[in-house]
């Protein structure tokens, strides 16, 4: 049974990611004075998984670092420690500790051994404080500093090798050698004629010990020493064995499962058994009248044996490299209605449908069926995309065939008219579900900035409250991932320059605790994100002031906007002390770049005294874009409904000469340039009497031009297509799309254009 | 979309391990000869979206199945036969290095197989095909072909086709 384990790393490391993700953010919810016994309970869950899997599959140093956080955390969860502060924060370096080991395992990064050592000492020092007030108890396991002998409770599960008749006083004599150790607190002597044992000491003597006394009476497989976790059995690890209902099974347990006695704990009798392999003789089947699979991926279906809570109580989770799923709990009560006519049906497509999938992506078959949870699979972003293009070309597709249709005599062909309107209905749903695909909620972003804050705070000595609001707000996941890092900075500068320190607040007769405000929502086809700050506001005079200094032409004279738009030129920094966190003078201008690369922009409001507010318009998505077609003389253009004001059929009235020239167009009191689309294209063929094409006002980075176009064609949402893939970057143009007839039309580049408009005009005047 | 029909495959007979495939097409009365293996389909001429401010020789792009496809009329680049568009214009879509480009031919004629002996070096002459993109001159008994470097010639900053940077 040669398995290769690298196969499951992938899924190892999705999973520990996950659970480190979400411990972080219990950790960072949790409130220290009264902690809330779920979250700590999740804690230590999310813990103890990583442990397990990593255990598996050999990560030791993750093992180890989590094996004692777990421990504390453990005994947090009992209520025989307090969480403290202290405990909080280590377990928040401990949690980045074992990011950088994932990473590290992952190839990604170098593993910071000496920080994985600090901070196991540093638990363990937490561990040991712990101990002097309380019953003592930490390090248990084999990988853990042991700190002396010390009281745990064990939980000891194990089968007598001899059989029923003599085995009673066996376990009598055996009971007498346990009491040696320690206290046996409870018992549970082998019914007549079975041969099960179940445990439960306190004793300060090591596993191994109690091992090598066990080893001669009872079956070496069959023997589990676990450190009781109050009788919540989690079964973690791969493969929870079986074990079998009658004696005259021997269980063969190897490959995977037999070496990890210590990792792989509590398998009751009743444990649902759904693990990749297990192996049951096949004699045993025609006893046990239930569909067995002897091998491959196939979870062998439970005893019928009625299910009992008692040890392991029934919430019992199971970790490892699949989480614990209801279905399989489910599948529990099936066995007794099973009859052998069932068991040939149930044998393969039953098992294999519900655990195949397990194999393949865990996530469908763990969150599905789990009560309450959404289901997600993961799929690889190409995939989606490949979707999203396919079904463009289907929506492409449909059009040219409804455009087909249109000559054709409605009434002979109704059927034919009546699918395509069938067609057209079902690819738009098509479309904007695969659309949705790629659409995140931003709260994916936002929830890394508790952390940023709290780290950030107590370097700078700050009290700082984090408010986020409009998390739900779902964006394109490709500008989900490109907006962490210049939101973060924004989130940092805030923080740093933003905000006060609470001597200082506190003289200004403002509470202490300052707040930083994160918001998102949806504003006419663009995301506006907002970091808001009520702190001391921009400080006009001083931002002057270092631009005089740095050589830049500026005067008293400009407006609030402009000023503030000085901060996000290269090097600019206001701030008097360059700190770890900022004040280097990096950042707002590449903050500013990486918006605008992604099509957004970014503004400024401040007021003094009051706080700072930076909003963010982003373009939902980087692959689909509302836009306007216009026609100017045989061509079609899209321009993005995002830059357009309005449009309107000029007057001649409306147009104003420079020198001769008439280039301003008056509207509403504004004397806006003009841009002539067909002479900045050249394009033959288009309308030049002013009277009788269109004027559309554009707004682009705060600048608004008319440009002249022929005709509105309509609105449409379209696919951006890259115009660069196979040819080259053309002024004026952003990038293409594909229209309902399957011809090519381009996309404005509309702040090149406006831009334009300004050049162009001192030139003509 | 012009049918594979029209090229008849390979006409010599004397086909060796080192002959080299060349699809041959004809501009105006010259034939050319590129490496087969760069060419993705042959299809008809179709509808462009023209590209403000391009070269004239670039026709514009069309819409090759979702991809954004120039499209490069070699008889304007080359100022041989006469520029016209009719149901029988020919569109050659290469792919060279990834880059999806489609060239206008007056026909494609058929592919022929040539030995690396039968490719004699060109001698340097004025022509508007600058010498450097043409690989040699093929003989096959009275037919000169031209071998172009087909590769070499889109991806020229002459043809204006990539962005000076990607090159």
């Amino acid at each position: 049974m040669a398995i290769d384990m690298s196969q499951f790393y992938q899924v190892f490391f999705e999973e520990a990611a996950e659970h480190l993700a979400s411990m972080e953010a219990l950790l960072l919810a949790i409130d220290p004075a009264s902690p809330d016994p779920e979250e700590v309970n999740a804690l230590f869950r999310a813990a103890h998984s990583i442990k397990g899997s990593s255990g598996t599959f050999g990560f030791q140093d993750m093992m180890e670092v989590t094996h004692i956080l777990e421990t504390m955390l453990d005994r947090v969860r009992k209520g025989e420690a307090a969480l403290t502060d202290d405990m909080v924060d280590a377990s928040l370096v401990a949690g980045d500790i074992l990011k950088n080991l994932l990473a590290a395992h992952r190839g990604e990064e170098d593993a910071d051994r000496a920080a994985a050592e600090a901070i196991c000492h540093r638990l363990d020092a937490l561990c040991r404080a712990l101990e002097d007030g309380g019953p003592g108890q930490p390090g248990e396991t084999v990988n853990a500093p042991v700190t002396g002998p010390v009281l745990r409770s064990l939980d000891l599960r194990f089968r007598l090798a001899c059989e029923p008749p003599d085995n009673s006083a066996v376990f009598e004599h055996l009971l007498a050698e346990l009491k040696q150790f320690g206290d046996v607190d409870s018992v549970s002597a082998p019914a007549p004629g079975g041969r099960e044992c179940h445990l439960r000491m306190h004793t300060g003597a090591c596993v191994e010990d109690l091992r090598s006394i066990l080893d001669f009476v009872v079956d070496a497989d069959s023997l589990r020493i676990e450190p009781d976790a109050d009788g919540e059995g989690d079964a973690y690890g791969f493969f929870e064995e079986l074990t079998p209902l009658d004696d005259s099974a021997t269980e063969s347990a190897y490959g995977f499962f037999a070496p990890l006695p210590e990792q792989t704990p509590a398998s009751d009798p009743q444990a649902q058994a759904y693990g990749f392999f297990n192996e049951l003789e096949v004699a045993d089947l025609l006893n046990r009248q239930q569909a067995v699979e002897p091998y491959g991926f196939f979870a062998e279906l439970p005893p019928p044996e009625p299910v009992s809570s008692g040890e392991s109580s029934q919430d019992e989770a199971a970790y490892g490299l699949f989480d614990f799923s209801p279905s399989l709990a489910g599948a529990e009560t099936l066995p007794p209605a099973l009859e052998p006519a069932e068991v040939v049906a149930a044998q393969s497509p039953a098992p294999s449908v519900t655990l195949a999938p397990a194999v393949m992506s865990r996530k469908p078959v763990a969150r599905s069926t789990a009560a309450g949870e959404t289901g997600s699979i993961r799929v690889s972003v190409e995939k989606v995309d490949q979707m999203i293009n396919l079904v463009g070309e289907l929506v492409i597709t449909q059009a040219m065939l409804t455009q087909a249709a249109s000559t054709v005599d409605p009434v002979i062909f109704e059927r034919l008219i009546n699918g395509l309107a069938q067609l057209e209905r079902n690819t738009r749903d098509l479309q904007e579900s695969v659309m949705s695909i790629r659409m995140m909620p931003i709260s994916v972003v936002f929830s890394r900035f508790p952390r940023v804050v709290r780290d950030l705070s107590q370097k700078l000595g700050k009290q700082v409250e984090l408010k986020t609001i409009g998390e739900t707000t779902e964006m394109d996941k490709s500008l989900v991932e490109r907006i962490t890092d210049p939101l973060t900075h924004l989130v940092r500068n805030s923080l740093d320059h933003g905000l006060e320190t609470p001597e200082k607040r506190r003289a200004a007769g403002k509470s202490e605790t300052g707040t930083i405000t994160l918001s998102a929502y949806h504003q006419s086809g663009n995301i506006v994100i907002e970091v808001g700050d009520d702190g001391a506001g921009l400080n006009r005079a001083r931002i002057l002031s270092k631009a005089r200094e740095r050589g830049m032409a500026v005067s008293d004279a400009m407006t609030d906007q402009e000023v503030w738009q000085l901060i996000m030129e290269p090097g600019f920094s206001t701030a008097d002390q360059v700190t770890e966190v900022s004040g280097r003078g990096v950042g707002m201008d590449v903050v500013k770049k990486n918006i605008s690369a992604m099509g957004g922009r970014i503004e400024l409001d401040s007021m003094s005294g009051v706080g700072t507010r930076i909003t963010v318009r982003l373009p939902l998505t980087l692959a689909i874009l509302d836009g306007m077609s216009v026609g100017v003389g045989p061509e079609t253009y899209i321009i993005p409904l995002g830059y357009v004001m309005e449009s309107m059929q000029p007057e001649r009235s409306m147009l104003k000469s420079v020198s001769g020239v008439e280039r301003l167009i008056q509207v509403r009191g504004e004397y806006l340039p003009v841009i002539c689309l067909h002479e900045v294209f050249r394009i033959q063929g288009a309308i030049t009497d002013w009277s009788k094409g269109i004027m559309m006002v554009l707004e682009a980075d705060g600048q608004s031009a008319a440009l002249f176009i022929d005709q509105l064609v309509g609105q449409h949402q379209v696919v951006i297509k890259s115009l660069e893939a196979n040819y080259r970057r053309v002024p004026g143009i952003t990038g293409a799309t594909i229209m309902g007839d399957g011809r090519v039309a381009l996309i404005l580049d509309v702040p090149m254009l406006v831009n334009m408009a300004r050049r162009v005009v001192p030139a003509a005047a | 979309m012009l049918q594979a029909a029209q090229i008849a495959t390979t006409t010599e007979s004397e086909e060796s391990a080192f002959a080299q495939e060349l699809l041959t097409f004809t501009l105006g009365a010259e034939e050319y000869a590129i490496d087969i293996l760069k060419v993705q389909e042959i299809r008809g001429y179709d509808a462009v979206t023209t590209i403000a401010n391009a070269p004239s020789f670039i026709k514009g792009v069309i819409n090759l199945r979702g991809t954004i496809v120039p499209i490069v009329d070699l008889r304007i680049k080359f100022k041989v036969g006469v520029v016209e568009y009719t149901p029988f214009t020919v569109v050659i879509i290469l792919n060279i290095r990834g880059r999806v480009v489609g060239m206008v031919v007056d026909a494609v004629s058929d592919v022929i197989a040539l030995k690396p002996e039968q490719i004699r070096p060109a001698p340097d002459f004025a022509s508007s095909v600058d010498t450097a993109y043409i690989m040699g001159l093929g003989a096959l008994g009275e037919r000169m072909l031209i071998v172009v470097d087909i590769e070499r010639l889109m991806l020229s900053s002459e043809m204006a086709l990539v962005d000076e940077v990607a090159q």
